[in-house]
C-alpha cells in the first residue's frame, strides 16, 4: 500500500495491467521514452518495451483507429489522445467503428480498447488544454465513458476499463492529477463501472458530480452544513451508463438536486441527469433540479478559467435555491 | 519495368555553419547590409524569447513555447511575405508576427492565457496561434482558394512542425492545393522533435519535403539556420505562388534549441552532447560571422543592438503588464456576431457569482 497522486494511479493500474496480461498494449505520443507530458506512462517503456510502449506518429485519428484494429485483432490497447482537446479527430474513429464495430459484425469483432486524455480546466494551460468534451463522448452508443475523481478510484476503475469487453473513453481531470495523494493497494483489483459512489451522505439535498467537481460539491457540502443542511454527494464516475439507480435513490430520500458539471450548459450530461430524474422521480422531487455548469463559452484561456469552471460558491447558491423553493 | 516517373529533392544552402559562403549568393544578398534589418530582428527575437522564458519561470506568464534556434526561419518568411499575404501559424510564430507589424507584447498576452494575444490589429488578415497540430493547413487551402477566386495576386502561407505532417489534416491540405493549384505556401519547421518524438520515428521518409510529391506540388529543403537560404527558397516559392504558378512545401531544418515548451524537459529524451553540436548551428552567430566578414557588421553594432534589444524588450513587457486584466464578460464577447438572447441568463447568472465572490472576499 502506497499514498499516491491520482497520476500515479494511473500509471500503477497501467503497469499492473501490462503486467498481467501481455496483451495490453499502451500507445500515444510522447508515452514512450518522455513517459507522456503528464508522466502517466513513465517507466512503462523502460519496463515492458517499445513494442509494447509505442509512440506514435503525431496523428490522433490515427492513434484511435489503430486502436480499433488492434482490439479486433486480439491486443488491449490503451491509447493516450494528449490532451482531451485533440481528440476531436478521433471522434470519428471513436463514433464510426469503436462504438459500432460489434454491432456491425453481429458480435463477430469486438472492440475492447481504452482512450485515455486528460481533461478539464484549473491548471493554467494553454488554449485548447482544458477541454470538458465527456457529453460528446456520452452520446456515442456503444462506448463506456468513465472519469475518476481520486487515486483509488483512477486506480479500480482504469483496470476495469482495460479489462472491459468494450470500448471505455477513460477521462482524467489534470486538475486532480496531483492535487493530492491517497493511499493505493496494488491489488489488482478493478472497481465497477457501471456505478456511481456515494462519496457523501446527506438527506436535504443530493449533489451529482464527477472528476474535480466532486471536491467543489463537498466543499459547497461542508459549507451547507454550516446552515443546518446537510448534502448528499454522488460521485458519479461512469458517465456513459449512468448509474440512475443510485441518482434516484439519492433523489427520492432527499426530494431536492443540483447537478454539477465542468463541462458547458447546452446538451451536457447535467441536462440529461436532470431530464432523467424528472422523468422518473417527480413526484419525489420538492423543487426543480438545478444544474451548475460551466457557460455556453468558448473555454476561456487560463485568465478567466477561474470564472469558467463551477465552483462551491455557485454550488451553494443553487443548493440555497432548491432548498428554499416553495 | 521501366521508370514510371523520377524525382528530387534539392537542398538549398549559401552559408556554412561558420557564416562561410557555400554557393553563389542570391542578388538581395549582394550587399550585406541589406540584411541588416533581418539580423536585427533575429536579435530582438531571441532576446524576447528569454525574456518569455524568464516570465513563466516568476509566474507572469503561463506555458510558453521558445522560439530558440528558428530565428532565421521568422525572419526570411517575414522579409518576404507582402503585408496583406495571410499568414497561418503554429503556435512558434511570434517572430514572424512581430515582422508583421504585431506588436510581440501580443505573444505575452497569448501565453499569459489571455484571449487578446490573438488580436492582431496591424496585420487583419493573419490567423490567430494555433495550438491543435496542422489544423491550421487546411484552412490555409481555403484562404488560398478565396484569393485565387478573386484573382488576387496574394499568398497563404502557412507553418508547423516535423510532427505536424503526420496529420492528415496536413496531407489532405496539401493535396488539396495541388489539386487546384492554389496560391499556398507551407513551411515544415523540421526541428527534429515533436515533443520527445524525433523525426525518425514520426516517418521513414527521408525528407518531408517529399510529402509534396506525392501531392504533386513543388518542394524544396533548405537550411533554416541559413537566413540567406531561407529567404531565397521562400522567396521563389511566394513568387511561384503569386504568379499562379502553383503551391510549394518548404521543409526548413533547424533544430529545436530549447525545451519543447516550458512545461517540457528535454534532457528526459535528448543528450546533453547532441544538443552542444546543434548549438555549432545555430542562426544567429551564422549570420554574424558573414557580416563581420563582408564588414557590415562590427562588436560596437553589437553591443547597441543589444542594448536597443533590451529596451524593446522591456517595452514589450511593460505594455503587457499595463493590459488591464480581462474583465469576465469577455467570455461572452466576441462568441457571436450578436450574442443571442438566450445567452442573458448565463451572463446575468455570471454577474451574479461576481457580486457573492467579492461579497464573500469582502465578509
Ligand atoms: C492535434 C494535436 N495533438 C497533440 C497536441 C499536443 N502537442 C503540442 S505540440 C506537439 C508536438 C508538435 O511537434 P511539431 O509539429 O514538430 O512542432 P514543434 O512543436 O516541434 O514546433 C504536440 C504533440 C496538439 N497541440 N495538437
Amino acid at each position: 500500500m502506497s499514498s499516491i497522486t491520482l497520476v500515479e494511479a494511473v500509471n500503477l493500474a497501467l503497469s499492473r495491467a501490462m503486467e498481467d496480461d501481455d496483451r495490453v498494449v499502451v500507445l500515444g505520443e510522447d508515452v514512450g521514452i518522455n513517459g507522456g507530458v503528464f508522466r502517466a506512462t513513465a517507466g512503462l517503456q523502460q519496463r515492458f518495451g517499445a513494442e509494447r510502449v509505442a509512440d506514435t506518429p503525431l496523428a490522433e485519428g490515427l492513434i484511435a483507429g489503430m486502436a480499433v484494429g488492434m482490439a479486433a485483432e486480439g491486443l488491449r490497447p490503451v491509447a493516450e489522445i494528449q490532451f482531451a482537446g485533440f481528440a476531436y479527430t478521433a471522434i470519428d474513429q471513436i463514433l464510426n467503428h469503436a462504438g459500432r464495430l460489434r454491432h456491425r459484425t453481429q458480435g463477430r469483432l469486438s472492440c475492447p480498447m481504452v482512450l485515455r486524455t486528460p481533461c478539464g480546466a484549473g491548471i493554467h494551460a494553454p488554449e485548447h488544454h482544458s477541454e470538458s468534451p465527456e457529453a460528446m463522448f456520452a452520446h456515442i452508443p456503444g462506448i463506456r465513458v468513465v472519469y475518476p475523481s481520486s487515486p483509488a478510484k483512477a486506480y479500480g476503475l482504469l483496470l476495469a476499463s482495460i479489462a472491459d469487453p468494450d470500448p471505455v473513453v477513460f477521462l482524467e481531470p489534470s486538475r486532480l492529477y496531483r492535487r493530492f495523494k491517497e493511499e493505493v493497494e496494488d491489488d489488482g483489483e478493478p472497481l465497477p463501472v457501471d456505478q456511481a459512489f456515494i462519496a457523501r451522505e446527506g438527506t436535504d439535498v443530493t449533489l451529482v458530480a464527477w472528476g474535480a467537481m466532486l471536491y467543489e460539491s463537498l466543499k459547497a457540502a461542508d459549507e451547507l452544513a454550516g446552515d443546518g443542511h446537510f448534502a448528499e454527494v454522488i460521485d458519479l464516475a461512469t458517465l456513459k451508463p449512468i448509474d440512475y439507480d443510485t441518482v434516484l435513490e439519492s433523489v427520492k430520500k432527499t426530494g431536492r438536486c443540483v447537478v454539477v458539471s465542468e463541462a458547458p450548459r447546452t446538451a451536457s450530461l447535467a441536462s440529461e441527469i436532470s431530464a432523467n430524474i424528472s422523468e422518473r422521480a417527480l413526484l419525489s422531487l420538492l423543487a426543480p433540479v438545478e444544474r451548475v455548469t460551466a457557460w455556453d463559452t468558448v473555454t476561456p484561456m487560463f485568465r478567466l478559467e477561474e470564472r469558467y469552471m463551477p465552483n462551491a460558491a455557485r454550488i451553494v447558491g443553487a443548493a440555497r435555491k432548491v432548498l428554499e423553493y416553495q | 519495368m521501366t521508370v514510371a516517373a523520377t524525382f528530387e529533392i534539392r537542398f538549398t544552402r549559401y552559408l556554412d555553419p561558420t557564416g562561410r559562403e557555400a554557393a553563389p549568393l542570391p542578388s538581395f544578398a549582394a550587399d550585406a547590409r541589406a540584411l541588416l534589418p533581418d539580423y536585427r530582428a533575429m536579435v530582438f527575437m531571441r532576446a524576447l524569447d528569454a525574456k518569455a522564458i524568464a516570465m513563466q519561470r516568476t509566474g507572469q506568464i503561463g506555458t510558453y513555447a521558445s522560439t530558440l534556434g528558428k530565428e532565421a526561419i521568422d525572419a526570411g518568411i517575414g522579409a518576404v511575405l507582402a503585408p496583406n499575404d495571410v499568414l497561418l501559424p503554429s503556435y512558434r510564430e511570434s517572430g514572424i508576427l512581430m515582422l508583421r507589424g504585431v506588436s510581440p507584447h501580443r505573444t505575452l498576452l497569448y501565453w499569459g492565457g489571455d484571449e487578446r494575444g490573438n488580436v492582431f490589429p496591424e496585420s487583419p488578415h493573419d490567423f490567430p496561434f494555433n495550438v491543435p497540430i496542422a489544423s491550421q493547413m487546411p484552412h490555409a487551402a481555403g484562404v488560398a482558394y478565396a484569393m485565387k477566386l478573386r484573382r488576387e495576386p496574394r499568398v497563404a502561407l502557412a507553418m508547423c512542425g516535423d510532427g505536424a505532417t503526420s496529420k492528415g489534416d496536413f496531407y489532405e491540405a496539401i493535396n488539396a492545393a495541388g489539386a487546384w493549384k492554389l496560391p499556398m505556401v507551407v513551411v515544415v519547421v523540421n526541428n527534429q522533435y515533436a515533443i520527445s518524438v524525433p523525426r525518425r520515428m514520426q516517418s521513414a521518409a527521408q525528407t518531408l519535403a517529399q510529402k509534396a510529391i506525392a501531392a504533386g506540388i513543388a518542394c524544396e529543403q533548405v537550411d533554416g539556420n541559413d537566413l540567406i537560404a531561407v529567404r531565397d527558397a521562400v522567396g521563389r516559392a511566394v513568387e511561384l505562388a503569386r504568379t499562379g504558378r502553383g503551391p510549394t512545401l518548404l521543409e526548413a531544418l533547424t533544430y529545436r534549441l530549447s525545451d519543447h515548451t516550458t512545461a517540457d524537459d528535454a534532457t528526459r529524451y535528448r543528450s546533453a552532447d547532441e544538443l552542444k553540436e546543434q548549438w555549432k548551428e545555430e542562426p544567429i552567430l551564422r549570420l554574424r560571422s558573414w557580416l563581420h566578414a563582408k564588414g557590415a557588421w562590427s562588436p560596437t553594432d553589437e553591443q547597441a543592438l543589444a542594448k536597443d534589444a533590451q529596451m524593446h524588450v522591456q517595452k514589450m513587457v511593460q505594455a503587457y503588464l499595463d493590459t488591464p486584466p480581462p474583465g469576465s464578460e469577455q467570455m461572452f464577447e466576441h462568441l457571436y456576431a450578436r450574442l443571442p438572447r438566450q445567452y442573458q441568463s448565463q451572463v446575468a447568472e455570471l454577474t451574479q457569482q461576481e457580486e457573492r465572490d467579492v461579497e464573500h472576499h469582502a465578509g
